[in-house]
C-alpha cells in the first residue's frame, strides 16, 4: 500500500474544499427532503455571496496586509454591472445559468477595472491612510451609482448621469434598468444555491492557488517586511495591484450573485456598514485564514435570523456574542484547549481506523 | 479552573448559536385564527415609521378580536429598512404559517418582497410602501397609501390649480425611492402645466443635517413656494433653518409631512401655514378617526401619524373583505384566500380613517381623494 504524504498547506487546502463541498451536499439533501426552513433556504445565496466577499477581503487584509474599508464598493459595481449585463443579454442568451455565469464574469471585469484604477493611487499609501482612502472610495462609488441612469431599447444601452430617467430619451420599446437612487427593480432572479457554491469553489481555487504560488509568496513577503522584500527585487506595485485587483474582481462577482438573488437592488445597500460587516467576518475568522472566513461569514449571516425570537434584544446578544468570540479567539488557553480537543478527536478517529483495518 | 472557564465559554457560544433553532417550524395552527404577517423597520433610522404602522395595526387587531367574530393573529418582524433583511423576515413569517400580510412599511424592502408574495400567492396590502415597483406586475399586492407618482402629479395639479406659487423651488432626497419618485412625476406634471421651477436641490441620507445651501439657492432665485417631497424629520430642520435666514416662502408637502406636529421638541409655530396633501387627518371629527386617535393616544401616548392610520386601515380592509365574502374561512390555504381577496378588493369600496370610498384598481393602486391640509395654530385644518 503506497501512502502519499501531502504537504501541510496542500492538506489544509483540501480540508477547506472538503468543508465547502460537504456543506453543499448537506444543504442539498435538506432541500431535497424538504427538511429546511424557508429562512435558511432563502439565506443560502446571500451566505455564498458573503463567503466569497470574506475570502476576497481576506486576500487584501490577511494576505496583502492592507486594511480596506471600502470593499462593498466593488460588490456594488459588480452588482449593478452584473444585473445590467444579465438584463441586456436576456434575448441573446436565453439559458439562465449561462447568462448568470457571463454576467458574473462581466461584473468581475468591471469591478476588477475599478480596483485597478482605485489601486493605483490608493496602494501608494500605507496603513491608516490607505484604510481611510478606501473608505472614501467606497462612499464615492455608492454616490456615483446613486446618480446613474441606464436604459435599454432597440438601439442598445443608453447612459445618463444626474438628471432623471426621462433624460435617457429611450425609444418606445425601451425600459429603464438602473433608475438612479431607486436602483434596479424587477430583477430576473437567476441566482441559485448551486451557482453560489460554484462561485465559492472558483474563488477558493483562485485565491488558494494565488497564495501558494510564487506571486503569493511575494505578496506575503511584502506584507511581512516591505523593505526587505523590495531589497531582494520584488516589484511592490505589481504584486500589490495583483492582489488588490483579484480581490476587487472576486468581490464584483459576489455582488452580481447577491443582486440577482433579489428582485431589487439599491446603491445604498452597499454602504460603509456592509464593508465593515465583511471586515468583521474576516477578522473574526482570522486574518489570512480562509477556512475561518468561510465559517465566520456563514455563522454571522445566520445568527441574526436565529436571534429573531428574542426580538429587540437580538442586537445586544449579537454584539455580546461577537465580543465573546473575539475574547475566546485571543485566549491562548482556550485555543490550546480546542487544539487538544481536535487532536484527541483525530487520534480517536485514527485508532478506530486502525482497529477497523486490523479486523479487515 | 481555567479549563472549566474555557468549557463554559464553549458551551455558552454553542448555546447562543442554537437559540431559536427549535422553533422555526410553524406553530400549531388553530383553525379559527387568521395569521397576518408583516414586516417593517422596527429598529434603525426608519424605525419611527415601522413602529407607527405596527402600533396602528395592533390597535385594529385588538378591536376586531374583542368583537369575537373573526380572529386575527398579527406578527410583525423587523426588516431594518433593508431588502435583504425583508426577505429574511418574509421567510420567517412564511415558516410561521402566514396566511395574509401587510407586506412592508417602506418601499425599497417592499419591492424586494412583493415578488415573493406574488410567487407564493399570499395576499398582501401595504400601509405605506408607496413605490409603484411594489404593486407593478403583482396582482395580489395592494397599497393603502397613494403611490408616489400619483402624489407628485396631484401636488403639481393642486399647486397650479389653486395658484399657490409662481416661482417654485423643490428640495428632495435623491437617494430615497419615495422622495425621488414623487419628484420625478411632480417635475413632469409641472413642465406640462408650464409651472416655473426656479430651483431644484437635493440632499441624501448622509447630508440631511444641514440645508443652508439648498435654502440659500431657493432664496436667491426668489422662490415663493418650496415643494418638499420628503418625510417630516428633515422637513422640520428645513423650516428651522429657513426661519433663521429670514426666508419665509410657502411650503407644500406630501403625506410624509404628516406627523410633523407630533415630532418631539418641534416648535409647531415653524410649521405654520405649511400645506400638505395627506390621506389622514388626526383632527377629523368623524367617529372612526376620533375612536382611533383616542385609543392610540391611550396606548402609545402620542397622536397617530399616517403610517399608524395606514396600518389600522389595512387590517380593517382585510376584515371587511373577509366579512363580506362568507366563503373565506381561516382554515383555507393562503392561495385560495388570496384569489378570493383579490376578487373582493378589486370590486368593493372601503371606508377607513385614511379616506372614504376607497377602491383599488386591478393593478393594486388605491383610488381615494387626497385631503389638502394646512397647518393653522398647531393643528391640521382642511383646505
Amino acid at each position: 500500500m503506497s501512502k502519499t504524504i501531502l504537504k501541510s498547506p496542500m492538506r489544509k487546502n483540501i480540508s477547506i474544499y472538503a468543508l465547502v463541498i460537504i456543506g453543499y451536499i448537506v444543504m442539498q439533501c435538506m432541500i431535497q427532503t424538504g427538511n429546511i426552513t424557508s429562512v435558511l433556504h432563502g439565506q443560502l445565496v446571500p451566505i455564498c455571496a458573503y463567503i466569497v466577499m470574506a475570502i476576497s477581503l481576506n486576500l487584501t487584509v490577511g494576505i496583502l496586509g492592507e486594511l480596506s474599508l471600502g470593499h462593498a464598493g466593488f460588490m456594488s459595481i459588480g452588482a449593478f454591472s452584473g444585473v445590467v449585463a444579465a438584463t441586456s443579454l436576456e434575448s441573446i442568451i436565453p439559458f439562465a445559468p449561462l447568462r448568470l455565469a457571463v454576467s458574473m464574469a462581466i461584473a468581475a471585469a468591471f469591478a476588477g477595472a475599478a480596483g485597478f484604477l482605485i489601486g493605483i493611487p490608493v496602494l501608494r499609501l500605507m496603513g491608516d491612510y490607505l484604510a481611510i482612502v478606501t473608505l472614501a472610495f467606497g462612499e464615492i462609488i455608492k454616490h456615483l451609482i446613486n446618480c446613474l441612469y441606464i436604459g435599454i431599447d432597440s438601439g442598445g444601452l443608453s447612459f445618463g448621469f444626474l438628471g432623471t430617467a426621462s433624460d435617457l430619451n429611450l425609444k418606445d420599446d425601451g425600459a429603464v434598468i438602473v433608475n438612479g437612487p431607486m436602483g434596479i427593480a424587477g430583477i430576473n432572479r437567476i441566482s441559485n444555491f448551486t451557482a453560489g457554491f460554484i462561485l465559492v469553489m472558483v474563488t477558493l481555487f483562485i485565491v488558494l492557488n494565488l497564495i501558494n504560488s510564487r506571486a503569493g509568496r511575494a505578496i506575503m513577503a511584502l506584507r511581512d517586511n516591505r523593505i526587505a522584500a523590495e531589497s531582494v527585487g520584488i516589484p511592490v506595485t505589481k504584486y500589490k495591484l495583483m492582489a488588490f485587483v483579484t480581490s476587487a474582481a472576486i468581490a464584483g462577482s459576489a455582488g452580481a450573485l447577491f443582486a440577482m438573488n433579489y428582485s431589487t437592488v439599491v446603491a445604498t445597500k452597499f454602504d460603509f456598514g456592509t464593508s465593515i460587516l465583511v471586515l468583521v467576518f474576516v477578522v473574526l475568522g482570522g486574518l489570512g485564514n480562509m477556512m475561518g472566513s468561510i465559517i465566520a461569514a456563514t455563522v454571522l449571516t445566520i445568527l441574526p435570523e436565529m436571534l429573531r425570537e428574542i426580538e429587540q434584544y437580538r442586537m445586544l446578544v449579537y454584539a455580546v456574542i461577537l465580543i465573546l468570540v473575539m475574547i475566546a479567539r485571543n485566549n491562548a488557553s482556550f485555543m490550546a484547549y480546542l487544539d487538544n480537543l481536535k487532536n484527541r478527536i483525530v487520534n480517536a478517529a485514527k485508532k478506530t481506523r486502525k482497529g477497523g483495518a486490523s479486523v479487515g | 479552573m481555567k479549563k472549566l472557564l474555557c468549557s463554559m465559554i464553549a458551551i455558552a457560544l454553542t448555546a447562543a448559536g442554537l437559540v431559536g433553532c427549535g422553533s422555526s417550524g410553524s406553530n400549531s395552527a388553530t383553525s379559527s385564527v387568521y395569521k397576518i404577517g408583516a414586516s417593517g423597520p422596527l429598529t434603525g433610522g426608519a424605525a419611527i415609521y415601522g413602529n407607527a404602522a405596527k402600533n396602528g395595526a395592533t390597535i385594529a387587531v385588538e378591536e376586531i378580536n374583542a368583537l369575537g367574530g373573526i380572529q386575527f393573529d398579527l406578527r410583525y418582524e423587523d426588516d431594518e429598512h433593508d431588502p435583504e433583511k425583508a426577505v429574511n423576515a418574509y421567510n420567517t413569517l412564511k415558516d410561521w404559517g402566514m396566511q395574509l400580510s401587510l407586506a412592508t412599511v417602506t418601499s425599497t424592502p417592499g419591492a424586494a418582497v412583493a415578488t415573493k408574495y406574488f410567487e407564493d400567492r399570499i395576499f398582501a396590502i401595504t400601509p405605506s410602501a408607496s413605490s409603484v415597483a411594489v404593486v407593478e406586475g403583482n396582482d395580489n399586492v395592494f397599497q393603502m397609501c397613494f403611490s408616489d407618482p400619483s402624489q407628485g402629479t396631484a401636488s403639481a395639479q393642486y399647486i397650479s390649480e389653486n395658484s399657490l406659487g409662481t416661482k417654485i423651488a423643490v428640495i428632495y432626497k435623491n437617494d430615497d425611492v419615495y422622495s425621488s419618485g414623487i419628484f420625478e412625476t411632480f417635475m413632469s406634471e409641472a413642465a406640462a402645466r408650464g409651472m416655473d421651477i426656479v430651483s431644484t436641490t437635493t440632499f441624501t441620507e448622509d447630508s440631511q443635517n444641514d440645508f443652508s445651501v439648498q435654502l440659500t439657492e431657493a432664496k436667491n432665485q426668489g422662490a415663493d413656494l418650496v415643494f418638499l417631497p420628503m418625510y417630516y424629520t428633515p422637513a422640520s430642520l428645513i423650516f428651522q433653518q429657513a426661519r433663521s435666514m429670514d426666508f419665509a416662502p410657502k411650503y407644500f408637502g406630501v403625506d410624509g409631512m404628516d406627523g410633523i406636529l407630533t415630532l418631539e421638541g418641534f416648535d409647531t409655530s415653524l410649521a405654520e401655514g405649511v400645506m400638505l396633501l395627506t390621506p389622514f387627518n388626526a383632527d377629523a371629527a368623524d367617529e372612526r378617526t376620533k375612536n382611533f386617535v383616542s385609543k392610540y393616544q391611550e396606548a402609545y401616548g402620542e397622536i397617530p401619524n399616517q403610517f399608524a392610520a395606514g396600518g389600522y386601515d389595512c387590517i380593517y380592509a382585510i376584515y371587511e373583505a373577509i366579512q363580506q365574502d362568507s366563503s373565506i374561512t381561516p382554515g383555507m390555504s393562503a392561495e385560495e384566500t388570496c384569489e378570493k381577496l383579490i376578487a373582493k378588493f378589486t370590486s368593493f369600496s372601503f371606508d377607513g380613517v385614511t379616506g372614504e370610498n376607497t377602491t383599488w384598481s386591478a393593478q393594486g393602486l388605491v383610488s381615494k381623494g387626497p385631503k389638502g391640509m394646512v397647518i393653522r395654530n398647531g393643528a391640521y385644518v382642511g383646505m
